[in-house]
């Protein structure tokens, strides 16, 4: 009987529309104006990747291979042979990111930390060829988003 | 031989009195863990990781590579102690082990890595600072990383027992204890290459593989190598199209586990002054012009038309397989032409007999042989692995060594009677009647042969070898040591003048004279064709390296190295290896014996043969080579040599150079730069000497 009157005097509707108007007069607005507003992200966010450096300019990345041997889609390849000083350096280190899945994983295996998935997501190409990384791109994405990616890891560090 | 019974971990084995109780868990399958144990090494047991609980002894724990097996032992490997002993003992090696396996080539592959990973704990309680050890510079074959030494000695007793060059030692006590050179030598043997095998860490690693790739993104293939004659048993490891490496494979008959420097690191002319398309020398500025592969085949139907049969030629160089050696013999039958070689290096001996050209008491018989005569020959130039045998048979029987030819070191002691057949004839004479050994061995050098009188000195050699006992039931001690690996395999097919055909030598006269008028080089690069071939013979050359042949040639035709083809090759020991293909010849190139079919067909001579498997199903019906694959057969002992004068004359050592034998190694930078570096060095010896 209860059930009759319910759905006789579209009580569910009526509740319905109630809330609809209270999201739309009274609620604080949630969605953005995307290219002018960006929403916030986790300092875990896996974006575009990047190589990083110490800070006295050193490149991080020792060639170690482990990225590479880990990746899931095969996207990294790397080359290396000893450098003038006798150190262990990359002469190629190439990232293909239309194979990329951004699983993090890469990042995960490096031991000093020198792959990383930065904050960027905004890196859209107008070709395909674009999105080879070579190993130059990589060090430069490193530089220009250094600050964030320093302080998206210190972030995160306590939770290692 | 006595025995005796044990129980490990509750399993009972029985041994042979005097195996260690790690030998016998091994026999078992059960593992034990350990760093400084190596099977063909003596034992220091100082790691200390193989610790075991034997029952009823002492209550401490044992190493097992030390201790021998006792009657009724009860021997545990997994209890509680056990694990406790394992677990401290690691730990104390990682003391002072940095964590640098990223950059340490032997990451991946590593025992310090595995073992710590299987027994070790994850963390460490050493918070002082770890030391560090200065590297040591031992030549361009081996990089040093000292820091990583963990102190097992493996490297410095393979140096002393095995390769003979006593120049690693370790040296200060403690905490300061290091391995070194003792007066800053360079590691000076053929064999040095092991010793990056054998570091159980990355204290040593190979210089030129030096952060070039990674054990898993390498694939490996299972072939044969062809530097010297010995057919050593390799791992060719791959990424895309290059080699990057080589390494030995286990082979108890041929190789043991070891292989020469050569071999492990010449790779590097694999990618070097390849040949990868056919060339045409331009009449007019006598230059080499690319062609393709129609236009050098109608080219040298060209030239060829309207030769003869016998004024055509062909010779076969160091590093051929067995199938395109029977296809040029196919080719140049065809044609009509009995003027064939192999011997490229100019020597003489009777072919007719197989037991007067094989090493036939096998490698592996040198480890039953209890004295052995080398004739001409410096087994260490020639043909390391073997050298390393005879040494192993003085160094663990005491095994008496004599040697007649030029007084070289050979990394063991040997008495030294002579330089000539005439000394040869008089040692014969004065232990013939008296030789004690049951099985006595002589080995002579391929380059004995390389005179006029080749053949009559075969005979001579023959009658020596029946007088010194060396003949008997069950064992034959002549043993013939060949340089090339392509030698005996290109004898067996019958790649030697056919009736009424010249030789080596009579065939380089025959193209100055005029007599012959086309000459086939297949990889002969041994010779300088330039200053020997007459300058009027049209010269074919196919192989894998702008070389001699290719330099004088007025045609190339781009062929496969060793590891890029399948080919049979037989060792000096007429044993039959089957090579496979590891990467994939370089552009235009081809498999050797392809090239020659494609020819045939131009010339008019069709092989009749469309596949590598009915190639070798040919070279199976007259010769029976694949039917031997992988092993020896006693070969009857009769006649050879012809009955003649022989010249006096000291034996000569033909390998003058061992780090530049053949056109693979005079392509790679590694094996040049050994070169210097081993002539620099003995140059300043002579200096400091003076």
């Amino acid at each position: 009987m209860n059930r009759f009157l319910q759905s006789f005097l579209l009580v569910e509707i009526v509740k319905g529309f109630a809330l609809t108007l209270k999201y739309m007069f009274f609620m604080p607005r949630v969605t953005i104006n995307y290219p002018h507003e960006k929403g916030p992200i986790s300092p875990r966010f896996r974006g575009e990747h990047a190589l990083r450096r110490y800070p006295n300019g050193e490149e991080r990345c020792i060639a170690c291979k482990l990225c590479e041997a880990i990746c899931p889609a095969l996207a990294i390849t790397i080359e290396a042979e000893p450098r003038e000083d006798g150190s262990r350096r990359t002469t190629r280190y190439d990232i293909d990111m239309t194979k990329c899945i951004y699983c993090g994983l890469c990042e995960e295996a490096c031991p000093v930390d020198a792959i990383v998935e930065g904050p960027n997501f905004e890196f859209s190409t107008e070709t395909r060829e674009e999105l080879f990384y070579n190993k130059d791109k990589l060090l430069a994405n490193g530089d220009r988003w250094e600050a964030q990616i320093a302080s998206n890891l210190l972030a995160d560090a306590p939770y290692r | 031989m006595a025995t005796v019974k044990l129980t490990i971990n509750d399993q009972e084995i029985e041994v042979e009195r005097g195996t260690s109780i790690l030998q016998a868990a091994q026999q078992l399958g059960v593992e034990v863990p350990h760093f400084c144990y190596h099977e063909r090494l003596t034992v220091p047991a100082n790691c200390r990781m193989c610790l075991v609980e034997v029952e009823g002894g002492p209550p401490k724990p044992a190493a097992s590579c030390a201790m021998a097996c006792g009657e009724g032992m009860v021997v545990k490997t997994d209890s509680p102690m056990v694990k406790k002993a394992r677990k401290g003992v690691m730990e104390m090696l990682l003391i002072n082990h940095p964590l640098d396996c990223p950059i340490c080539d032997q990451g991946g592959e590593c025992d310090l890595q595995d073992q710590a990973m299987g027994y070790g704990f994850d963390r460490s309680r050493f918070h002082e600072n770890k030391r560090s050890v200065t590297d040591k510079e031992l030549g361009p074959l081996i990089k040093t990383v000292m820091t990583r030494c963990i102190n097992c000695t493996r490297c410095v007793r393979f140096a002393e027992e095995v390769a003979g060059t006593p120049v690693l030692g370790q040296l200060n006590r403690g905490e300061d204890a290091e391995i070194g050179t003792f007066v800053h030598e360079l590691v000076k043997t053929e064999l040095s290459g092991n010793l990056i095998d054998i570091c159980p860490v990355g204290a040593l690693t190979s210089k030129p593989y030096a952060f070039k790739a990674r054990p898993w993104e390498l694939r490996k293939t299972e072939t044969i190598d062809v530097m010297d004659a010995v057919g050593s048993n390799i791992r060719v490891d791959v990424r895309g199209r290059e080699v990057m490496r080589v390494m030995p494979r286990l082979n108890e008959d041929v190789n043991e586990e070891w292989i020469s420097d050569r071999t492990r690191f010449a790779y590097d002319g694999l990618a070097k002054a390849r040949i990868d398309r056919p060339y045409i020398r331009d009449a007019n500025d006598n230059k080499l012009k690319e062609a393709s592969w129609d236009e050098a085949f109608a080219y040298i139907a060209s030239k060829l038309d309207g030769l003869q049969g016998d004024e055509i030629a062909g010779l076969v160089g160091d590093l051929v397989d067995v199938e395109a050696v029977v296809a040029l013999k196919d080719l140049l039958e065809g044609l009509g032409s009995p003027h064939m070689d192999c011997r490229t290096d100019g020597s003489r001996f009777d072919p007719s007999v197989r037991s007067g050209y094989l090493f036939n008491s096998g490698i592996a018989g040198i480890d039953e042989a209890d004295a052995i005569l080398i004739v001409g020959a410096n087994p260490r130039h020639e043909a390391s692995i073997i050298n390393a045998r005879i040494r192993k048979a003085q160094f663990e029987r005491r095994v008496p060594i004599a040697v007649i030819g030029e007084a070289v070191d050979l990394s063991y002691k040997y008495a030294h009677v002579g330089t000539s057949l005439k000394d040869l004839k008089k040692f014969a004479k004065d232990y013939a009647e008296n030789v004690k050994a049951e099985k006595p061995m002589i080995i002579v050098g391929s380059g004995v042969f390389d005179r006029e009188d080749g053949e009559a000195l075969h005979a001579e050699l023959h009658k020596i070898a029946e007088d010194l006992g060396c003949i008997k039931d069950g064992w034959n001690g002549f043993n013939v040591l060949h340089r090339a690996a392509s030698r005996v395999g290109a004898l067996d097919v019958g790649f030697i003048p056919q009736a009424g055909g010249r030789d080596f030598t009579g065939i380089l006269e025959g193209t100055r004279d005029g007599a012959i008028k086309a000459v086939y080089l297949l990889g002969a690069d041994e010779f300088d064709a330039r200053a020997h071939i007459g300058w009027k013979t049209f010269t074919i050359y196919q192989g894998h390296h702008g070389d001699h042949g290719a330099a004088r040639a007025d045609v190339v035709l781009p062929g496969a190295a060793y590891t890029e083809k399948d080919g049979i090759y037989v060792n000096t020991e007429g044993r039959v290896q089957l090579a496979r293909r590891a990467a994939f010849p370089p552009s235009e190139a081809k498999d050797d014996w392809k090239i020659l079919r494609a020819l045939s067909e131009v010339l008019g001579a069709t092989l009749k043969y469309d596949t590598q498997v009915e190639l070798r199903k040919r070279i199976n019906k007259e010769f029976k080579l694949i039917d031997r694959v992988d092993e020896i057969t006693a070969e009857p002992w009769a006649k050879f040599g012809t009955k003649g004068k022989v010249a006096a004359g000291d034996f000569v050592n033909p390998v003058s150079n061992y780090y530049l034998t053949n056109s693979i190694c005079r392509a790679s930078d590694t094996m040049n730069a050994c070169s210097m570096e081993f002539k620099a060095q003995n140059e300043d010896y002579l200096e400091a000497a003076e």
